[in-house]
Order: structure tokens, then C-alpha cells, then sequence
């Protein structure tokens, strides 16, 4: 397979679902030069240097949009890179990601941003990166959004380090929106989660673990809405939620015309916190697992279109500071390569939400969020960022041929039906299954 | 061992998660919600035969290592008095002056201590699940004596054994516990224990110290707010510490909460007429309950300390495998 840029690659045979230009239809694809030069029902494309791909079987979608991943660059290389964080991207669909920057220096100026998006970090697939809000997340002195916003970053958020401060968040969104770029909250009220390790429930009283309330979600969920209505063209997007309250609170937003948008992460609509069990530190995250009702609200918020893309907040950690006292261990898990297989899984085969919307999720969802524009589409002229997978394909995910740095998944040696076959960034193939 | 099926249909995407308690050493005692009442009952016959005035050396050259990193008085001296009861050697080891305090991991920790010649290890700790951590690392059984507000199996197991010498079955007791129920690991440890022996408990505190999600523990758990209600007919009350700063910017005041859980003579009378006065101690007198009420004559506060001793022998014998 020639991996020249200005190839040729031709998509013969599959099924294409791309929910932006509402196809869901058997069709082949032709990319040149980096873009999709054409679009057809079968065998109507002929293109005579063209390489070909064979994804008869195959469902062939757009590129895979990740609006949640810790790169851990700069500073945290020993958890991951740019280069090893991308790969396992690849080999979980994602042709793009938005890189958080909680990193060390935290990403708060436009050299950073620039940075990130060099090609000596070696990424395999479109990083994105998202800038802070405030200067080093401190959340009281805001960054330059128009120059971040011109050195790359699609959003500013100060992820895991919410903006308490009313005056400072109602500034942040006033400001980004005057350059309609996105605000991404971590709605936690971190006064009311100190020394918390899981969700408040009947799980952490029985281990002794001190609980984070759903309200200490919601509430930062519910007053970001009412900041953001005060300013035409606010965009809010609310990251990994994770309860119910928080959901109906999106819901009226959304009803009122509030440019509110939200995620929600594969282990949130895949496992609950009574799955902590014996302080096992891979079911730890931040947002935590949380109670069957609220996987029950958010397993019919994925299904309504009430929660706009599904992204992985892959977090990866190392050993050390995952076998450690339950409490004493860092928050998160590893997610890009399970993250479709999840899907596949749980919302399509046990909860039959289709194939279309999940794609969606994937897709369209999250190129809307942070406007990528010509992504998360097969349109003719779009960039040619496409993911082909297999959904019937059953495998089973060893944590230790990861493609991460880091190992910290609660799936290892899980059994999950959907498999990437082929990824695709800018008509060159970065990942395929041998 | 319990397996949880994530998912219910269907059959082909059945996955589960392995629970870390499948490959705990024999002899381990993390708590007392995964030990079964046939080994309780079986631990405290053994308790009663040990007598601590008289050394019995069935841990000859065994050597016993106490991690604590946590201040201890009760626990802490009479693990080390059992185990020289049974003619084990012991060795202390302090969070403070240890290389704890250089950065050490738990799990480090307790691998140098194995390396050392630890037979068996008791270990004290300020999270919750670290005795757990440790005992699936190691090929030694591992002891809790107080892991977060987790759970302090021994001291439910000495409380269950100074009970049995006063009503002489745990079957169908009537037990209530007062006080911060929410941060206490004597309180989830007792919970676990006396229920499985079909004990109506009933819980009672401000909602500071008894979130209703307590109810959810162990089966036919009673809650309550009134003190005067959780005391009617109580055969056994077991009173905790109430420590001031946990109390720093809740509603409840200090004084509003002795106001209505303090236990004083006038309000033990509500239970039955020979209950047992019970509390895992430090008292701070004056706050959970009157000076007169820890010096009354159905205190057992004193006779849970000396239980403690014969009780952690027959815990470490049952470790080592030399319970008779």
C-alpha cells in the first residue's frame, strides 16, 4: 500500500454511515491530495492510478473525533506523548483529537499551542489542542483568547480545575464569545468533592471512601447555563458528564436556546461505581463512576441526541501512581482504543441505539462542538480523515499491547464486539489491523 | 466468590471484573464484612481459651510486624502483648521515622518488611483498602487493625467477644450504635458483624455522622434521630467518639449535639435495665457521654480493652495456623 500524501486511495465496497450528510448507504470513496475527491454508489468510480481498499463488510465512516484526551505533553512524558498518544488514537479510530492542557506547564500561551502542533512531536493523527481558560488553570486571570485562538486552539477549558469564580466564568464566556470559540467546563464544585475519591452512594459508605455528591456536578452545570444565556453566541460545553441532574439541566438549556453542548465517556455509559468494588484504582476517575440511574439517563441521552459526542477523557497514568492506597491514586483511565469497541457493545448490540447515531457521537457530534470545519464529514472536498471498522468483529482487549504508555484501562481482557480495521488521516493510512 | 455480570444480555458480551480478594493469603483478616459467622464463631471459641497471664509459646519464632501509620494506644499495644503472649517476637514499625516519611511506597514498605522475615503482618493505615493492597502483594497474611473509615475487624470481633461473655449468644441481639457513624470504621466493622448473626441494630445520629445511605450496609439496619428511640430496649449500646473538627463547618454545633446524643444516666435507662455500656475508646468525657456513665457499673469500656488481648491472639494464631 502506497502511503505517499499525494496518493491516490480508492474505498471500494464498504457501507458508508456519515450522519452530516445524512448517508447511510453502500458507496465507494476516492481521496487525492489529502481531501475526498469524490463520492459514489458502488463501482461507479474509476480512477486508474488509484490504490484501492477493499472494506466489502466494512461500515466506513468519517474519521473519528476525540474531544477529551491528555497528551501529557509538555512535561508528563513518562505517562505518554504526542507520539505514543496518537498512535493508540489511530488504533482506536480517531483521526483527530483536542489534547487538554493540564500539562506541566499548563498550555496557557500561544507558544505552546504552536508547540503542540509541530511536526517533530511525531503525531500520527490531527492533534487539536484545547488552551486554558485562565493563566496556569488558576482561575483568576484569563489568557489571550484571540491569540490562542489564532496559534490553534479550537477551545479553552481548565480542565480538572473548574472555573469556580462567577465574575471569572461569566468573563471567559463573554470573551470567547465575541470570537465564538468554545468554553469546555469540568463542572465540579471542587469545594464540596475535597478528599472524595469516588461517587457518593452506597459503594464509598461501604468501603469508607468519601463521596463526591451528583449535585457538586450539577450545580457548576447549572450555573454555567445561566452565565451563558447572558451572552449571545456563549458556547458552553460541558465535559464528561456524568449524572442525571446534570443532563436535565443541558436539556433545558437546549430547550431555551442556550448553545450548551456536552459529552460523555465510554466507562460512564459503560460501568458504575459499585464496579470500585475492592478499591480497584482503574475504576477511578474524575468524574466518577456513578450510580445505575444516572448510566440509565445517560444511556437514553445518547439515544435522544441530548449529549452531542462521545469523547474518552483518556487519561493516561503510570504504575506508580495507580498501585497505590485507593485514595492516594491519580484520577483516570485510558480509553482510545476501547472507546468504539464500548460503543459498539453497549449502546448498540445491548441498548440498539444504531449504528448511524453512534457514528454521530463519533463523528459530525464533536466536529460541531469545536468547529472543525471540513472534518467529520465524507463530503466531496472534505479532509480525507476516514475510520473503517468492522462492527460485527468480536476481540478481546489486552491491556498490554496497548499502544499507550500507559496500561491504566478496567477493560483489559474484556470480550467487545466493533473493531477498527483502518485509519486514515489526510488519505494516508496511519493504522490497520493485521 | 461473587462475580458481577456487567451485562445481562446478551450472552455473548458477558464480561467480568475480578475481585482483588481472590488471591488473599490464608489467615488474612481484612474485615469482618468477608469473613463468614462460622469463622467468627470459631475465633472467639479459640479467644476463650487463650489466657494471656500465661505464655503459651504456639508462635515460637514466628515474627509478627506491626506497620502503623496511624497513632494507636488500645490496638496497637495489645496486638504486640498477643503476639508475646504466644511467644512471637514483634516488631513495631512507625509511619513516623521509617522510610515512610522518605517517600516509600506502601507497597515497598511491606515487601522490605516480608524481605526482613515477617511471618505476618498487622497493619494500621489512614486510607481506607490499604490492608488489601498489601495482603494481594504479599504471601503473608495481613491484619487490619484499622484501615481508614473502612473497617477495625479485631476490635468488632473483641466487641462480639465481650458480649458472648455476657449474654452468651450473639444470635438476635439488640444492639445500638450512637454517634459519628459515618467516619468510623468500628462502626462498619460491628454492622458487618453483629448482622450476620440476625442482630436488630439501630443506628442513631445528626445526619452529619448517619447519611440515610448507611440504611444500605447490611440488611434490617434501623435508622434514627432520636436518642430516646434508639436507647428503648437496646441490650447493648455501643457509643463512638465524636471528634470536635469534624463538626467545623456543619449546622451542628458542639453543644447541640450533646444536647441530644450525649449518653447520660438518665437517658441509659431507656435501655433494658442490664445493658451493656459499650465504646471502642479514646472517650472524651463530657462530649459523647458523661463521666458518670463511663464509670457506671454496666460499662464494659475497660472490659473491651483487656478482651482485646485474648481476642488478637486468637486472630494471629488463626493467621499462622496454630489455632487449637
Amino acid at each position: 500500500m502506497s502511503q505517499k500524501a499525494t496518493g491516490n486511495l480508492l474505498i471500494r465496497g464498504g457501507h458508508v454511515i456519515d450522519p452530516a450528510a445524512r448517508i447511510d448507504a453502500p458507496m465507494d470513496i476516492l481521496l487525492r491530495d489529502g481531501r475526498v475527491a469524490d463520492i459514489a454508489p458502488p463501482n461507479q468510480l474509476r480512477d486508474s492510478v488509484s490504490e484501492s481498499f477493499d472494506a466489502r463488510e466494512l461500515i466506513v465512516s468519517p474519521g473519528f473525533i476525540d474531544l477529551h484526551v491528555h497528551l501529557r505533553e509538555p512535561g508528563q512524558s513518562y505517562k505518554e506523548t504526542i507520539a505514543s498518544g496518537t498512535s493508540a488514537a489511530a488504533a482506536g479510530g480517531f483521526t483527530s483529537v483536542c489534547c487538554m492542557p493540564n500539562t506541566l506547564p499548563v498550555v496557557d500561551s500561544p507558544e505552546w499551542v504552536t508547540w503542540l502542533q509541530q511536526r517533530d512531536r511525531g503525531a500520527m493523527v490531527n492533534v487539536f489542542p484545547i488552551a486554558a481558560a485562565t493563566l496556569a488553570s488558576k482561575g483568576a486571570v484569563l489568557t489571550d483568547f484571540r491569540a490562542l485562538q489564532r496559534a490553534g486552539a479550537v477551545a479553552v477549558s481548565d480542565d480538572g480545575k473548574p472555573i469556580l469564580n462567577d465574575a471569572i466564568m461569566r468573563e471567559t464566556l463573554r470573551l470567547a464569545s465575541e470570537i465564538n470559540l468554545p468554553v469546555i467546563q469540568h463542572a465540579e464544585d471542587t469545594r464540596a468533592t475535597e478528599h472524595c475519591s469516588m461517587n457518593e452512594g452506597p459503594t464509598s459508605f461501604r468501603l469508607g471512601l468519601r463521596g463526591m455528591s451528583a449535585s457538586a456536578e450539577s450545580s457548576i452545570v447549572e450555573r454555567d447555563i445561566r452565565l451563558a444565556q447572558q451572552f449571545t453566541g456563549a458556547r458552553l460545553h460541558v465535559a464528561h458528564l456524568s449524572t442525571a441532574e446534570s443532563l436535565k439541566e443541558v436539556r433545558r438549556g437546549k430547550r431555551n436556546k442556550v448553545r450548551v453542548t456536552c459529552e460523555v465517556t465510554p466507562h460512564h455509559f459503560t460501568l458504575l461505581d459499585e464496579h470500585v468494588r475492592d478499591y480497584n484504582t482503574n475504576f477511578k476517575m474524575n468524574p466518577p463512576l456513578r450510580s445505575a440511574a444516572d448510566r440509565e439517563a445517560i444511556l437514553v441521552a445518547l439515544a435522544d441526541g441530548t449529549v452531542d459526542a462521545i469523547a474518552t477523557d483518556h487519561a493516561p497514568h503510570a504504575l506508580h501512581e495507580k498501585v497505590v492506597e485507593f485514595e492516594r491514586a491519580m484520577f483516570g483511565i485510558t480509553g482510545l482504543e476501547t472507546a468504539l469497541a464500548l460503543a459498539i457493545t453497549h449502546l448498540h448490540r445491548e441498548q440498539k441505539i444504531p449504528l448511524f447515531r453512534i457514528v454521530e457521537l463519533f463523528t459530525a457530534g464533536p466536529s460541531r462542538v469545536v468547529n472543525l470545519k471540513g472534518r467529520g464529514t465524507l463530503v466531496k472536498g472534505s479532509h480525507a480523515d476516514v475510520t473503517i471498522f468492522d462492527p460485527k468483529c468480536r476481540w478481546r482487549f489486552e491491556v498490554a499491547k496497548s499502544r499507550s504508555k500507559s496500561h491504566n484501562s478496567p477493560f483489559d481482557a474484556w470480550q467487545l464486539t466493533g473493531k477498527v480495521v483502518a485509519t486514515i488521516v489526510a488519505g494516508r493510512i496511519v493504522y490497520r489491523l493485521v | 466468590m461473587i462475580v458481577v455480570n456487567l451485562q445481562v444480555s446478551p450472552k455473548d458480551t458477558i464480561n467480568t471484573i475480578p475481585p482483588a480478594t481472590a488471591n488473599i493469603p490464608r489467615g488474612s483478616l481484612l474485615g469482618t464484612e468477608t469473613i463468614s459467622s462460622a469463622e467468627i464463631l470459631s475465633l472467639l471459641k479459640i479467644a476463650a481459651r487463650m489466657n494471656p497471664r500465661k505464655i503459651r509459646p504456639l508462635l515460637r519464632d514466628k515474627r509478627v510486624l506491626l506497620l502503623f501509620y496511624e497513632p494507636s494506644t488500645r490496638t496497637r499495644s495489645s496486638f504486640e502483648i498477643a503476639a508475646k503472649s504466644l511467644g512471637a517476637m514483634t516488631t513495631l514499625v512507625l509511619s513516623s521515622g521509617s522510610s515512610v516519611e522518605k517517600g516509600e511506597s506502601l507497597l515497598d514498605t511491606v515487601y522490605t518488611l516480608r524481605a526482613v522475615g515477617a511471618d505476618v503482618l498487622v497493619i494500621r493505615h489512614p486510607y481506607a483498602g490499604a490492608p488489601l493492597l498489601a495482603a494481594s502483594h504479599l504471601d503473608i497474611p495481613v491484619i487490619n487493625a484499622g484501615d481508614g473509615m473502612h473497617e477495625h475487624p479485631s476490635q468488632a470481633l473483641l466487641d462480639a467477644y465481650t458480649i458472648m461473655r455476657h449474654r452468651k449468644t450473639l444470635d438476635g441481639l439488640h444492639l445500638t450504635i450512637v454517634g459519628d457513624i459515618y467516619h468510623s470504621r468500628v462502626a462498619r466493622s460491628a454492622i458487618h458483624l453483629f448482622s450476620k448473626f440476625g442482630a436488630k441494630i439501630t443506628l442513631c445520629g445528626p445526619p452529619e455522622f448517619l447519611p440515610e445511605v448507611a440504611a444500605t450496609l447490611a440488611k434490617g439496619l434501623h435508622l434514627t434521630r432520636s436518642l430516646e428511640d434508639a436507647l428503648r430496649g437496646a441490650e447493648a449500646v455501643m457509643v463512638l467518639r465524636v471528634q470536635k473538627e469534624r463538626l467545623a463547618g456543619k449546622k451542628l454545633s458542639l453543644q447541640d449535639y450533646v444536647a441530644k446524643y450525649q449518653i447520660t444516666i438518665e437517658r441509659l435507662k431507656l435501655a433494658k435495665r442490664d445493658a451493656l455500656l459499650m465504646h471502642p475508646g479514646p472517650i472524651v468525657r463530657g462530649l459523647e457521654l458523661t463521666s458518670e456513665v463511663a464509670d457506671c457499673p454496666q460499662s464494659a469500656i475497660v472490659e473491651e480493652v483487656r478482651n482485646g488481648v485474648p481476642v488478637r491472639m486468637a486472630i494471629l494464631a488463626r493467621a499462622l495456623g496454630k489455632a487449637k
